[in-house]
């Protein structure tokens, strides 16, 4: 039994390795807030959704059938919320009733078993009334095998043949075990049987003959008999008690798995209701493939900065299709890091199967979304910081494969504008050979421009809006680099009211 | 039908002839470390008294020689081991049988024994069958085997061995536990119902889940809940227990001494092949050398085995080194810059020589060595708490007593002497060391930052730790006839990160 509601062929491994550069990515994208939102406190939900949005799916096919499933999630909230409790119960019903099994002896695995697997039963009968009662108003393949895959397996025949052996297993009658004689006339290949009479299917071999039976009897007194007796006991039910425990795991997997599934989709649900509430609409993105290039979106916003400032965020119209290259200057503060984060977030949430922030949105597959950020001063100084910024470019080089996203903010400015050009000239000249899209948010004009005049076809160059008399838009548009950056303006400004405060331009 | 020994060809040498001690040299030059885990895994053979002592006598040499070329051939090995390991099982069992209680047991570990004894020797013959075997140990060997296999006392053993293991097999019994009692009788075809119980589960079934079945460490052994269950077992099947009976009282003693002294003495080959084997298979190369009582020395591709052996699952690769001593050239200095395999260099010649006399194959592709009479080393310890004057006596007191009892056919090796004193004194004392040494016409390795002592005469040749040209901090690890320099540069600070545009194209693969 699989619940297959994340993939439809394999288990969700919440607990996979993430991508190498995570880190990077969760500090770079705020991708903290996004699943606090998610999570609601909820530290596991927190956990599976960053798990989910990490561990980026790269087939077209997968990401639809996530968002088929997620559909039938945002329509039934209810229903979901139903199911996700009962593996919550079993994990509550196995710490009150301080199941588990306990693994000193075969018959402490074998007993403990037995009433692990007789509480699970309770729990399955449950979820086969669920399935019962909602299985008609889900529309997704995923839901749909899995209803019918829980209506199907656990009939009430199947619930008694369970029963019956949870009550065989506690033996009133004795063990009746097979053996042999091994290496030193040693007792061997001990097998626990099923005694004759009690077996439906026996038929009565009319000349069979009865063997002799010798016997005898443990004194009372006798420890170290009653020891070596258990012992011999515990080798018969070994398998047994074995197999029952395995089963109660592969149960109990299987309801962690639930959790684990349905927590993403909880988690969504949560999400889709904290932003119906501030009013930003979501939208159910077109994935491209991964060969293409296609990057389109109308009203896209940076989801994090929507959940902070709990308001409609004015979002951006670009057409990037056929681009590799975006390179994007313009106006300090205006609005550059914060559409550099909203491309990334969106590329991640799509690959993850959800919506995305915004009112249209279609972008290619990225085999893999990588950051290199401008970085406050090394607290260890231990490099000077263009040395800090090249061992990090080395590391993300080391694990970037062709058709992965890129996204630079103000990277390689640690030097002066010439030399950290020519080094940015290169590295983003040889990873566009290698087909990685690139976003490039920059204060160096010495290097939007050699890129400019090149006149590449899949470059595009995006400027921060700037109305006259200084004022922002936080909008971008489609425009060629300008020489001078206006850090100026936000150098007066900051520095009326900070007298600490030291020119950021060179 | 007698055989003498596979490692020493005369049987007067049979005995007597094992040290127990450690040699002095074998701290200094790393034998410890090496024996130590060549012998390792072979404890109960007791192997290190071999290694401890070294021949004088080139025929016995050879003789060892012609056993591990034998050994060499895979076929031969594996017949060995598949031996060796059989009888480290008969072993066990008999020793095991002094301690059980139950007379059943008993008999029944002895008649295993005698079963994997039988095996043993049937499948070293086989498995020796066709092998082209040239030495005279080992063929030796192999026309005692083959005389003892179809004499009548091996015959027997091993049709009442058989005949008795089949009748116990067949025994089939159950054992009904309800409280205290137990009953026994025999099987009447019963289902499994482990089996019955995984069916019931298997659509739960997914991944891989922990293993319940509890490990009872039922390791050989009977208690006494077992041996009444047993003794109803020997009522139910009365017959299969006779045969048994009279095996037991049949067959005592069925080892002979010969076997016993061969499985003993053929692991100190097996030892040390497999040991050399983990460095074949890193690519490095073993020789059988040419012992000569020439003073023309000649060796390629060496490496220290110590190190090679510490660095087994390091990646980088293991470096070799060559030397040569020709016409009147004893003395091999070696200087250059420090952390550059001087010490291993020296501890790699003495190593070589003294494997050589144990009639061991030695690191390297080729190898001519000298015959010496002794190994003598003086290596400098690292902490020294008394003042430096006692410390420069004592290390002159016993430059003086070897060089009193070394000969002209003795090996000198000397580490890194005189460092803590003035470097006049050093120059001064190494000197008269130095001369001494060529005035014995002994053979020597002399480690020293001094260049002055590479230039004494023909006598001394000048070796050097080398460094990449290019980043003199970079060693290389090779030793080489000439005398030391060093150069160094600068690189790009995009380089050193290998960021430039065609280092990144290379980077990412396509």
């Amino acid at each position: 039994m699989k619940a297959y509601l994340l993939f439809r062929d394999r288990d969700f491994n919440p607990k996979a390795p993430l991508p190498a550069n995570s880190a990077e990515l969760i500090h770079d994208l705020e991708l903290t807030t996004l699943l606090n939102t998610m999570a609601l406190g909820d530290k596991f939900l927190f956990d599976v959704s960053k798990a989910a949005i990490l561990l980026s799916l790269d087939e077209i096919d997968t990401i639809l059938y996530r968002q088929e499933v997620m559909k039938d999630c945002l329509n039934n909230p209810e229903v979901i919320r139903e199911l996700y409790q009962i593996p919550l119960e079993a994990i509550e019903r196995k710490h009150q009733g301080w199941l588990g099994i306990f693994t000193h002896t075969p018959s402490g695995v074998l007993s403990s078993a037995v009433e692990m697997m007789s509480m699970f039963v309770i729990l399955l009968k449950k979820l086969k009334t669920i399935a019962d009662k909602n299985a008609a108003s889900f529309r997704s393949e995923g839901f749909n095998r899995f209803f019918s895959m829980i209506q199907e397996e656990l009939d009430d025949e199947y619930f008694d043949t369970v029963e019956y052996h949870l009550k065989q297993l506690k033996f009133r009658d004795g063990v009746l075990i097979s053996a042999e004689l091994g290496k030193g006339n040693e007792g061997t290949n001990y097998a626990l049987r099923l005694p004759n009479e009690k077996n439906k299917n026996w038929l009565k071999e009319v000349f069979s003959k009865k063997s002799p039976v010798y016997s005898f009897t443990i004194s009372e007194r006798d420890d170290a008999g009653a020891r070596a007796l258990g012992d011999l006991k515990d080798t018969g039910v070994n398998a047994a008690a074995n197999a029952l425990a395995q089963a109660t795991e592969h149960i109990e997997n299987f309801l962690n798995m639930l959790r684990n599934e349905l927590a993403f989709y909880v988690g969504c649900i949560n999400l889709k209701e904290q932003l119906g509430q501030i009013g930003n609409p979501i939208v159910f993105p077109v994935p491209e493939s991964i060969t293409k290039r296609r990057h389109a979106f109308q009203g896209l916003y940076d989801v994090c900065l929507a959940l902070t400032m709990k308001q409609q965020i004015v979002g951006n119209d670009i057409n990037a299709d056929n681009k590799n290259l975006t390179i994007i200057t313009g106006a300090n503060q205006g609005g550059k890091s914060t559409f550099l984060r909203s491309i990334g977030l969106a590329q991640l949430m799509m690959q993850a199967g959800m919506f995305v922030p915004a009112r249209e949105f279609s972008a290619n597959l990225c085999h893999g979304i990588f950051t290199h950020y401008r970085r406050k001063e090394d607290a260890s100084m231990k490099s000077g910081k263009l040395d800090e910024e090249l061992t990090r470019m080395s590391i993300i080089v080391e694990q970037i494969k062709p058709d992965a996203l890129l996204l630079f903010n103000e990277s390689f400015a640690a030097t002066n504008e010439r030399e950290g050009s020519e080094i940015a000239r290169q590295i983003v000249s040889a990873l566009l050979e290698r087909n990685i899209k690139v976003f490039f948010v920059t204060h160096m004009y010495e290097f939007a421009r050699i890129f400019y005049e090149k006149q590449m076809k899949d470059a595009i160059f995006l400027r921060a809006e700037r109305k006259t008399g200084g004022k922002r838009t936080f909008r971008l548009s489609e425009g060629e680099p300008l020489p001078t950056s206006f850090g100026e303006d936000v150098f007066n400004n900051v520095f009326k009211t900070q007298n600490n405060t030291k020119p950021l331009t060179q | 039908m007698t055989f003498p020994s596979v490692i020493f060809p005369a049987i007067n040498t049979l005995a007597g002839n094992e040290s127990l001690f450690i040699p002095d040299f074998f701290v200094d030059l790393n034998l410890d470390q090496v024996i130590d885990a060549i012998t390792e895994r072979k404890q109960e053979y007791n192997l290190k008294p071999f290694f401890f002592t070294p021949l004088h006598d080139v025929e016995v040499i050879n003789y060892r020689q012609d056993v591990f070329r034998d050994l060499e051939n895979p076929n031969v090995l594996k017949a060995i081991k598949t031996f060796a390991e059989k009888m480290a099982v008969v072993r066990r069992y008999l020793n095991m049988i002094e301690k059980l209680y139950f007379e059943y047991h008993k008999e029944g570990w002895f008649l295993e024994a005698a079963i994997v004894y039988c095996y043993a020797i049937q499948g070293l013959s086989r498995d020796l069958q066709g092998t082209p075997i040239k030495s005279k140990g080992l063929a030796d060997f192999l026309a005692y085997i083959e005389s003892y296999i179809s004499s009548p006392v091996f015959e027997t053993l091993q049709s009442d061995s058989f005949e008795c293991k089949t009748a116990l097999s067949a025994i089939q019994y159950s054992v009904i536990i309800k409280g205290n009692w137990v009953r026994v009788r025999k099987y009447e075809s019963e289902i499994d119902y482990s089996k019955e119980v995984e069916l019931t589960f298997e659509k739960f079934k997914q991944g891989d889940v922990k293993n319940y079945r509890i490990d009872l460490l039922k390791t050989s052994g009977m208690n006494h809940v077992e041996a009444q269950i047993l003794d109803c077992v020997v009522k139910l099947f009365p017959e299969a227990f006779k045969v048994l009976d009279s095996f037991f009282v049949n067959h005592h003693d069925f080892i002979p001494d010969v076997i016993l002294t061969f499985d003993r003495q053929i692991q100190f080959y097996v030892s040390y092949l497999d040991f050399i084997e983990n460095f074949k298979a890193k690519g490095l190369k073993f020789c059988y050398p040419v012992v000569t009582k020439e003073k023309n020395l000649h060796v390629h591709e060496a490496f220290d085995l110590a190190l090679a052996n510490k660095r087994l699952f390091d990646p980088s690769a293991v470096v070799t080194n060559d030397f040569f001593l020709s016409g009147n050239e004893r003395i091999l200095v070696v200087s250059g810059p420090n952390q550059g395999g001087k010490t291993t260099f020296a501890r790699m010649f003495g190593q070589l020589h003294y494997l050589s006399s144990l009639g061991c194959p030695v690191p390297g592709s080729e190898a001519t060595l000298f015959h010496f009479d002794q190994i003598y080393t003086h290596f400098e310890k690292e902490e020294d708490i008394r003042n430096l004057r006692g410390k420069l006596q004592d290390d002159l007191v016993r430059i003086h007593s070897i060089l009193e009892s070394a000969t002209p056919d003795s090996i000198i090796i000397m580490n890194e002497i005189f460092t803590s004193t003035t470097l006049k004194d050093a120059i001064f004392l190494s000197k008269e060391v130095i001369q001494r040494i060529i005035q014995l016409d002994a053979l020597g390795v002399c480690v020293t930052f001094i260049d002055e002592l590479s230039k004494m005469g023909e006598q001394t040749v000048s070796m050097v730790s080398t460094v990449v040209p290019e980043n003199p901090m970079q060693r290389t690890f090779k030793i080489i006839r000439m005398p030391a320099d060093g150069l160094s540069y600068a690189i790009c600070i995009a380089e050193k990160h290998q960021l430039t545009y065609s280092l990144i194209k290379e980077r990412i693969a396509q």
